[in-house]
């Protein structure tokens, strides 16, 4: 038997599908989060049930590709129940779409979860009205406290064993002839839909479900145009419109019958939003946000940082030890230390804070509000306001800033939103620039470096949107109710995300460690010098510094760990010039993003458009530092 | 018998042109599809109730409120969107 979880974008499904199945759902306050479906198996009343838990939709008529992958899913599968979660607080558009489902012809039980909420702003709700009205099993829900869900899968299971199918409501008398007419057409013929939900889905001009319909094509399209003609000819507007309007009406309808509205307990909480979206006092929370949120994860990152790393270093030490420092075995496993090393000086320190801390910005639903806020700005370099977190999160470290990239809705706005991303000095850069540039030339060049960098990145986006121009006008994204988070809920997202991560990522980055101390074993050194030469040449840098960059990828601070030991000096300043310090540092920012980036871009993006990305960085650093060094030439001269 | 009322009190507009904390009614309008698609599912359309909430700096997005639910907007998007007034004022 199986139940399929389906409602509106952030109305609570995926943490109801957590409750019941554990963590295995993306959740988050704000829209689109699950893309694809997810399944379990679940126990109600002693029976396993497959449950499945379906991207948020606004209606089943679908435009993006969450949206498509639910019509499919339902006409594909057999579903003996729909569990609609509907949001109490916002009744009208979640009834449209139950209305759009119970056309389906299929079981349905209706779930008004945040009964809480309701209460808070002082919304009372009859169920049994309700109830009465849709013929369909209504019940009161809580996702996130848990409370209801035993009541709602029982009443499924009951439903689900009855499979009385919901009956659809009934539109203006144009429509229903249109869907009479064309239900005529279809009927007896293997559809994957009965006849009448498939003629309301054809009206609405639905192109998924035509790839379900085998015969007779041409005349059921000539019908369908027909009808639609007809119904733009009586009622002046297109008949996608004029359904969805009539449906909006209907659960305007219904929500007046069954909801009364009592006093709206005023908290602080609704007050909230003056400040937050305030155009002064919106961007001064923002940066102070922001700010402690870098502060407390770069705070905790070091003091974790520095600890992690030198056990690791003992580690190496005593491999080289035992085993004899040179020999093939030692120089291997040294590697796959360094591997291993690496990914928990990411995972520990920066990537699991940034989570946390992400995960507790999105259940309050504060991300929605930083899009509103910027995206004035962003468009600037040919994204929208959405675009702004990956943005951010890049300063602590691009791997969780690419994987963010997942929330916009355009391909092309992923794209470009992780081609930049990447380019956002991250924390391991930021030693780089402190370690090198702060050090030896002063903090004043330092933030020098981090102002070019944004003039490059926003140069970049630019020069990007022209040749993949914006195709979507703007910015429409829903602003939902500031809530709560509850501490489990943030610990189990942060976990799932890093889990992908460790998964995914840090394998490739311990096989490419592994690598590079083989290369390393058979004095390849030279070869790698040579390789980048055309590089280090054109930079006007030493010919040693060939080696740490190719070590940088693995890891962005390595290329300075590295460069103490290729130009085999403890002073920098000794071997390279304040010019070619600046020229390093600035390709260091640029260059190809680091090993667990790649795999995080390839994952999200897929190996070409990685690969397309990390050449890109490559032409951008030679040209910035280029730039730098001319600059720096100029600057240093009168010294 | 020719109802002059309705046409006396309507006056259309696009929804850039509202200004903040008033109340209008959808009315139409002009875009593609995908788009069009994307702004019903907001809950936008024609018949519907919305109120200009608040807009943001610099050119920014509109702040709306539909149906209870809050939706920020593009002023791209915004200009496209065809509203009338809705308070009638025949004084």
């Amino acid at each position: 038997m199986r139940f399929a979880l389906i409602g509106q974008p952030n109305c609570g499904k995926s943490t109801l599908f957590n409750q019941v199945a554990g963590y295995r759902a993306e959740t988050g306050n704000f829209a689109g989060t699950t893309v694809t479906f997810t399944e379990s198996k679940v126990r109600v009343l002693g029976q396993v049930i497959d449950l499945v838990d379906l991207p948020g939709t606004y209606t089943l008529s679908g435009s993006n590709p969450a949206e498509r992958e639910v019509v499919r899913y339902l006409a594909s599968r057999q579903v003996d129940v729909i569990i609609n979660v509907i949001d109490a607080t916002h009744l009208i558009p979640g009834l449209a779409l139950t209305l759009e489902l119970m056309e389906l012809g299929r079981p349905v039980v209706l779930a008004l979860n945040m009964m809480d909420e309701a209460v808070r702003v002082g919304l009372e709700i009859d169920g049994a009205c309700l109830e009465e009205l849709l013929r369909i099993p209504v019940r009161p829900l809580i996702a996130s406290k848990g409370r209801g869900v035993k009541n709602l899968f029982t009443t499924a299971l009951t439903a689900a064993k009855a499979a009385r199918t919901a009956e659809r409501q009934r539109y203006s008398h144009v429509i229903e002839e249109a869907i009479a007419e064309l239900a005529v057409i279809m009927d007896g013929r293997p559809l994957p839909l009965s006849p009448e939900p498939m003629a309301i889905k054809l009206l609405e001009g639905d192109a998924v479900l035509w790839c379900g319909v085998d015969e007779d094509i041409a005349r059921l399209a000539t019908a369908v145009k027909r009808s639609q003609k007809n119904i733009q000819q009586v009622t002046g507007q297109e008949a996608v419109w004029v359904i969805s309007a009539e449906r909006h009406g209907m659960a305007a309808n219904l929500v007046r019958k069954v909801i009364r509205q009592g006093e709206r307990r005023i908290t602080f909480r609704d007050g909230l939003d003056d400040y937050l979206l305030h155009p002064f006092w919106g961007y001064v929370i923002l940066v102070v946000v922001f700010y402690l949120l870098f502060q407390s994860i770069y705070g905790l990152g070091s003091i974790l940082e520095g600890p992690l790393l030198s056990t690791f270093g003992i580690l190496e030490g005593r491999i080289v030890q035992t085993l004899g420092g040179g020999t093939l075995m030692a120089e291997l496993l040294v590697g796959v230390v360094q591997g291993v090393s690496g990914g928990v000086a990411i995972v520990l320190p920066y990537l699991i804070p940034f989570l946390v801390g992400l995960g507790f910005l999105e259940d309050v639903g504060y991300l929605p509000r930083v899009a509103f806020l910027m995206d004035a700005l962003m468009h600037r370099v040919g994204l929208h306001g959405k675009a702004v977190v990956p943005f951010l999160l890049g300063y602590g470290c691009n791997v969780p800033a690419v994987m963010s990239t997942r929330m916009l809705e355009e391909r092309r706005d992923r794209f470009l939103a992780a081609a930049l991303a990447t380019l956002v000095p991250c924390a391991a850069r930021l030693a780089v620039i402190f370690g090198l540039v702060a050090f030896y030339l002063g903090p004043s060049l330092a933030l020098g470096i981090y102002l070019f960098n944004l003039f490059v990145i926003a140069l970049t986006g630019r020069i990007i949107s022209r040749i993949l121009p914006e195709d979507t006008p703007g910015l429409i994204l829903e602003i939902p109710v500031l809530r709560q988070p509850t501490l489990i809920a943030v610990m189990r997202k942060s976990w799932f995300r890093a889990r992908e991560f460790i998964v995914e990522a840090w394998p490739i980055l311990i096989i490419g460690s592994v690598i590079l101390a083989a290369l390393n074993y058979f004095h390849s050194a030279v070869y790698f010098n040579l390789l980048v030469r055309p590089v280090t040449w054109l930079l006007g840098l030493p010919a040693q510094v060939g080696v740490p960059l190719i070590f940088g990828i693995l890891r962005k601070e390595l290329s300075l760990i590295m460069l103490r030991q290729a130009l085999d000096v403890a002073d920098f300043s000794s071997a390279l010039l304040p010019a070619q310090m600046i020229t390093f540092t600035v390709f260091v920012v640029f260059y190809i993003p680091c090993l667990a980036t790649l795999a995080v871009l390839r994952r999200e993006l897929g190996g070409r458009d990685m690969l397309v990305i990390a050449g890109t960085t490559v032409l951008i650093a030679t040209l910035a530092a280029l730039l730098a060094r001319g600059v720096a030439l100029v600057l240093f001269s009168g010294i | 018998m020719i109802d002059f009322t309705e046409k006396l009190c309507t006056h259309l507009m696009r929804l850039l042109d509202v200004t903040t904390g008033k109340v209008v009614r959808v009315v139409g309008f002009d875009g593609g599809r995908g788009l069009a698609q994307k702004i019903r599912q907001m809950g936008l359309m024609p018949g519907v109730w919305a109120r200009v909430i608040r807009q943001a700096p610099f050119g920014g997005p509109l702040l709306l409120e539909i149906q209870g639910r809050v939706i920020a907007i593009g002023r791209n998007v915004a200009a496209r969107i065809e509203v009338e007034e809705g308070e009638c004022d025949l004084h």
